[in-house]
């Protein structure tokens, strides 16, 4: 049981992933947490100024379960079921983000440099947090879906328009990871 | 009792996302650098498993564990939402470095900075609300 500690490779991730896909399914749901945003949006009373949020967000109810587990989830994981949660990224990347003053890379879970709680004091941080957020959950509902909803249940159920949104995600992070990220960071 | 059920599905979720480093933003930073097969190893395996699932699903009209048909609605056809969506998606995905689920898994993780992330995906999605009948979709 030793490997529960160590971090999880892809061929043990992608089938846990696929298992909770099998078990939404199999309870009779769909996977997808950007639906969660939208319901957070009409629990805060968006439904009453647009058609968009207005609907009974309690069908819904079953998915902030899911989310609040996630939340669960990732404080048993960090909590007790790592020993060292620095992510061993490759040395070329390492190097790379050095270069970009992000210190951290290869020895932190995230860069400190970015989410620690005096980096949160920079203007700039704090920007390139909401700004990132924001088009996460902009692009998100305009696309239909996320990384849950299009990559991994639309392609499974053989969408094409899973494809187009997947290709857009990868367009959108390239040109972001490659052109823009070097100004920024 | 089905809520408990959701939680705990949730709770493999968060831990998946958190052990698999899906949630690190480092590990998105890598992928989109092509230096690591890890996260396309992830998304095409959970892939490879969903597909082959749900053709089986669809071709033995498998119920779910309530007796209902198993429905997987079809997606909206389109293009121009998917591509433009998508590519407004990935800009965030590369920027902040994580997507709605591990948003989650962080919090729990402790890395607070991540709810300033998940207010302005909220206000993102509230701003499509208002604005979503004046895009092409």
């Amino acid at each position: 049981m030793e490997w529960i500690f160590e971090p999880w490779p892809w061929y043990i991730g992608g089938p846990m992933i696929a298992l909770v896909l099998f078990l939404l399914l199999f309870f009779g749901k769909n996977f997808g947490m950007s639906s969660n945003l939208r319901t957070l949006c009409t629990i805060c009373g968006a439904g009453k100024s647009s058609e968009f949020f207005n609907f009974d967000w309690k069908k819904q109810q079953w998915n902030l379960m899911v989310s609040l587990g996630a939340i669960i989830g990732g404080a048993i994981a960090s909590q007790w079921l790592s020993f060292d949660s620095s992510v061993a990224i490759h040395p070329d990347t390492i190097l790379k983000l050095k270069e970009l003053n992000i210190e951290s890379a290869g020895m932190a879970y995230l860069p400190e440099e970015l989410f620690s709680f005096q980096a949160l004091m920079q203007p700039k941080v704090l920007l390139i947090l909401s700004i990132g957020g924001f088009l996460v959950g902009f692009g998100a509902r305009y696309a239909g879906g996320c990384t849950s909803g299009h990559a991994i249940s639309g392609l499974s159920n053989l969408q094409l328009v899973s494809l187009y949104a997947v290709i857009g995600f990868f367009v959108g992070g390239l040109f972001m990871n490659h052109v823009l990220l070097p100004y920024i960071l | 009792m089905r809520q408990l059920l959701f939680l705990f599905i949730g709770i493999i979720f968060g831990i998946t996302m958190y052990k698999s480093e899906a949630a690190s933003w480092f590990r998105i930073y890598e992928m989109f650098q092509f230096k690591s097969f890890h996260m396309y190893g992830i998304i095409g395996s959970a892939l490879a498993i969903g597909v082959l699932m749900i053709q089986l699903i669809k071709r033995y009209k498998i119920k779910s564990v309530f007796g209902e048909t198993i429905i997987i609605p079809d997606k909206d056809k389109s293009f121009s939402r998917y591509a433009y969506g998508g590519i407004i998606f990935g800009l965030g995905w590369g920027l902040a470095g994580a997507c709605p689920g591990p948003i989650f898994t962080l919090i729990g993780a402790g890395f607070y900075s991540i709810l300033v992330v998940l207010f302005f995906a909220v206000l993102g999605t509230w701003v499509y609300g208002r604005i979503a009948n004046k895009l092409p979709h």
